[in-house]
């Protein structure tokens, strides 16, 4: 086995121990690269299929193009996809392409607690109806998820490389980096207080360069922003329209970006560095992770 | 490749770390020099530690608190570095980091020399099967690069390691501040030949051979996904050693059963013949046999695991709150779970002064301990020494991995803690005045406890209620008991949203011990029950006796049911076949209608 084998098998083994343990478990799919490989780990696990319900967290900023890619994957995959949102800090523009607020502030109010309410059943969730062929407002009974299995790579930037896979969160979403559970060989923490619930990481242990590998690798629909398509750009870390800028790069293909990231023509810039909330208050990306940012 | 580095705090885990990733060119340009700009601001001298602890609280304590990763690469392979706090306080977070490793590199201080934590993780990082270790003896320009240093040191660690069975595989003298050793053969240490820290690491050598040890491969789940249109039922799981080809007879344990592999189940692959060592996979079985996720499938032609209830392991414990012996908890081994109690400890052992303790009834945060566990049920693992993940475990206490352990002998085949309980109780039973053939003759019948098995909504609470109609009609002494009526009641102190299955079972055990005492035909009905169920409700009620009728599926390999009942289809015919039974078995004496 090679260096991607293992980390696929050990994704596949961490996505089977949470399928098995977390009775209401979701996934979250950014719709980027690396969420993306996650879901594609999904179906290696599950022969196929996603027994999971993936949860977006839809800004209504995002770039058009990641909702087209979304929704077209969602029915080819057969996925049970839903979508949240703040409906309250966009009706009321308590944004920051509105004016009114900076842009970590922005980002709590669009994603972190978009996310937080959306996983806790309080606000609306927004199913994809396979039949209808668009959302519409959820109307089972919304069980607060109690596993949410997310995209992180422990390489991103500092915070992140702390992380457990499977990340114990209270009632308020917090993490103590301080006092995290043990995890011995592949034994993880699969039990839980009732009001907490668990973060699940079945990509820490992967770098950019392996995401791209893989992608080549599978051959993964990925969204066509990561590639320069003409005017020497690209993304290279997907957001929200307005926080989110491309980066300098001629690759076009999944083959050059690999090329790009081994020849280290990109190893002076940051691969969230066209994420401008990121650069707001020193650590901005660990105070925004505190409070359950992903 | 996983590599670890451990060591007491402050000995330079961090800074060496740093240093290889500098020097080797694996840091983004510019942090370097944002990292000296933040000190220079701060006013604070440059370490190359402070590239690792990127978290605000480390910096701030210049400790590392969790388990960092780093990414590198040289020619020879990809690099994880894991930095494990050596800080007392975090021992968990040191052993999450080394439990992942594949080697260790073990940090000295050669002016400080070895310390509490030098000794404490050597022991840790054998005992969690890290078997290649590497000691850096670093700050060799605090002792003026000096041999001797080295060589004192060196003697002195050896032993000590010579005495938890770890045999190093090198010593390098290092200045991570200077980088002497790290990547380049230094110039103030010409005494010194052997290879630099980078040197080293492509050395170590990685994966071993799992695929030639005996076939182990722990059921992680049974997948069916027959809503999306799928039929295949996928045994599913991780090969944790071995290797096992399509056709090749293969058997569960502790179940016992047998089947044969029909084909290797994967996604977006070429088909596949065979599955080997550390692959992620799943399989179709030729016949259909219910099995449980925590089996272990096994080849009946290699050497077989160990099955049973009792055995000794080495164990360290790092949980806030003691192990006691009064406590149950749940054993994680493999995909396995089971409740297990410490029996018995052995010895404890301070891995700081290597002394044994033979006195402790508890094990406290940080202690190691050999001792002797019992789980309530069988479950099948191998000897730490034969096969490393079917022969660790974890104990969960409260929602959390407190401990961990490798299992260095099978004790099974003794008496087993329920049967000690039953012997116990027995000897203490306190009855009455009246006899059993006092009530025997009053009631025109014998006790019994009759237990109706199957699968859950097939009719059997139903059936049970049917029989206590039927036989209070015939002036029985009969009582049928609800799940529900225990649940709220009796059981109301077991958290509900954990099973406790074994404890509910004995409970009900308990009770039926009691109400055939009282000369009753004490009925009631269990969902999937297996055979550990049926036994453990044999003890529990003796020396009274037991009668199992099962309806349709069962999960029985052993157990032969008194009557078994494809199906539930006419209630009344059902009646009268139990009633039969119970005529012949000269429980009851004649029935009518």
């Amino acid at each position: 086995m090679n260096h991607l084998d293992r980390l696929e098998a050990q994704s596949v083994y961490i996505l089977r121990e949470a399928y098995r343990e977390f009775k209401s478990l979701c996934m979250l799919w950014s719709i980027g690269k690396d969420s993306t490989v996650l879901l594609w780990l999904a179906r290696k696990a599950f022969f196929g299929h996603v027994p999971i319900p993936l949860v977006h967290i839809d800004t209504h900023y995002k770039i058009p193009e990641m909702i087209e890619y979304r929704d077209r994957i969602a029915l080819e995959w057969n996925l049970n996809m839903i979508y949240g949102e703040n409906k309250a800090a966009l009706d009321d523009k308590q944004t920051f392409p509105d004016g009114n607020v900076d842009r970590i502030a922005c980002c709590r109010h669009l994603k972190s607690e978009a996310l937080k309410r959306t996983l806790s059943g309080e606000w609306p969730r927004y199913r994809m109806n396979h039949d209808l062929k668009r959302y519409v407002a959820d109307d089972r009974k919304k069980e607060p998820y109690t596993g949410v299995i997310v995209g992180v790579r422990a390489d991103e930037e500092g915070s992140r490389s702390k992380e457990r896979y499977f990340s114990p969160r209270d009632s308020g979403n917090s993490w103590d980096v301080g006092d995290q559970p043990p995890e011995f060989w592949n034994q993880f923490k699969t039990d839980f207080a009732p009001g907490t619930h668990v973060r699940i990481h079945p990509l820490l242990d992967w770098t950019e360069l392996n995401i791209w590998e893989y992608i080549e690798r599978e051959n993964i629909p990925i969204v066509p922003l990561y590639f320069n398509q003409g005017g020497g750009t690209r993304y290279r870390s997907l957001g929200c329209a307005p926080c989110t800028n491309p980066i300098e790069s001629e690759s076009r293909t999944i083959e050059e970006i690999i090329e790009e990231l081994r020849n280290g023509s990109l190893s002076n810039v940051a691969e969230r560095s066209g994420r401008a909330q990121d650069k707001e208050d020193g650590g901005g990306l660990e105070t925004l992770r505190r409070d359950g940012y992903m | 490749m996983n590599i670890v580095i451990v060591g007491h705090v402050d000995h330079g885990k961090s800074t060496v770390i740093g240093r290889l990733l500098a020097d080797t060119g694996s840091l983004p340009e510019g942090r370097l020099e944002s990292v000296k700009e933040s000190c220079r601001k701060n006013s604070k001298p440059f370490e190359y530690a402070f590239l690792l602890d990127a978290l605000k609280d480390e910096q701030a304590q210049g400790i590392t608190i969790d388990t960092a990763r780093c990414f590198f690469k040289t020619d020879a392979r990809d690099y994880i570095i894991i930095d494990a706090p050596g800080h007392i306080e975090f021992l968990k977070n040191m052993i999450s980091g080394a439990s992942r490793a594949e080697a260790a590199l073990l940090v000295i201080d050669a002016q400080e020399g070895i310390r509490e934590n030098s000794k404490r993780h050597g022991h840790m990082v054998s005992m969690l099967g890290v078997r290649q270790v590497t000691v850096l003896v670093n700050k060799m320009d605090l002792v003026g690069y000096r041999e001797a240093d080295f060589e004192a040191l060196k003697a002195e660690y050896t032993e000590y390691l010579r005495q938890i069975d770890v045999e190093p595989v090198s010593f390098i003298p290092v200045s991570a501040r200077e980088g002497d050793n790290i990547a380049d053969a230094s110039e103030h240490m010409p005494w010194y030949s052997g290879p630099t820290v980078l040197e080293q690491l492509d050395r170590f050598s990685s994966g071993g051979r799992l695929h030639e040890k005996p076939f182990r491969f722990p059921v992680q789940d049974i997948y069916k996904f027959t809503q999306s249109g799928d039929d295949r039922r996928i045994v599913a799981g991780t090969i944790a050693a071995g290797k096992v080809l399509i056709g090749e007879e293969v058997l569960f344990l502790p179940s016992g059963k047998r089947s044969v592999i029909e084909s290797i189940e994967s996604f977006n692959t070429l088909p596949k013949g065979s599955a080997v060592a550390g692959e992620a996979t799943g399989f179709t079985l030729s016949t259909q046999i219910y099995i449980r996720p925590g089996e272990i499938m096994v080849r009946p032609s290699d050497p077989q695991p160990e099955v049973g209830t009792r055995f000794r392991a080495n164990i360290f414990w790092v949980g806030r709150v003691p192990m006691s012996m009064e406590k149950e908890y749940k054993l994680k081994l493999g995909t396995a779970r089971a409740t297990v109690k410490l029996a018995e400890i052995v010895s404890t052992l301070d891995a700081s002064d290597l002394r044994y303790s033979r006195t402790k009834r508890q094990l406290d945060n940080r202690d190691v301990g050999e001792c002797i566990f019992e789980t309530t049920r069988p479950i099948a693992f191998d000897l730490a020494s034969e096969s490393e993940t079917t022969g660790r475990f974890v104990i969960v206490d409260n929602y959390e991995i407190a401990g961990g352990g490798i299992i260095l002998e099978n004790l099974s085949g003794g008496e087993s803690i329920l049967e000690r309980h039953i012997r116990e109780r027995e000897s203490h039973w306190e009855t009455g005045v009246v006899l059993t053939s006092d009530r025997e003759r009053a009631n025109r019948h014998r006790s019994k406890f009759i237990v109706i098995t199957g699968r859950p909504g097939i009719g059997k609470r139903a059936l049970a209620r049917e029989l206590e109609s039927m036989l209070f009609r015939n002036r029985c002494s009969t009582y049928y008991l609800g799940m529900a009526a225990i649940e709220h009641g009796l059981d109301a102190d077991l958290r509900l949203h954990e099973k406790n299955v074994e404890e509910r079972l004995r409970r009900i055990g308990e009770l039926a011990r009691i109400m055939t005492d009282a000369g009753m035909i004490f009925i009631t009905a269990v969902d999937d029950a297996d055979d550990y169920d049926i036994e453990a409700l044999k003890l529990l009620n003796a020396p009274n006796e037991i009668l199992v009728v099962n309806v349709g599926q069962s999960d029985f390999y052993r157990t032969r049911p008194d009557l078994h009942l494809e199906a539930l289809e006419d209630i009344a015919e059902t009646i009268d076949i139990i009633a039969d039974l119970l005529i012949s078995r000269e429980i009851i004496v004649d029935y009518q209608i």
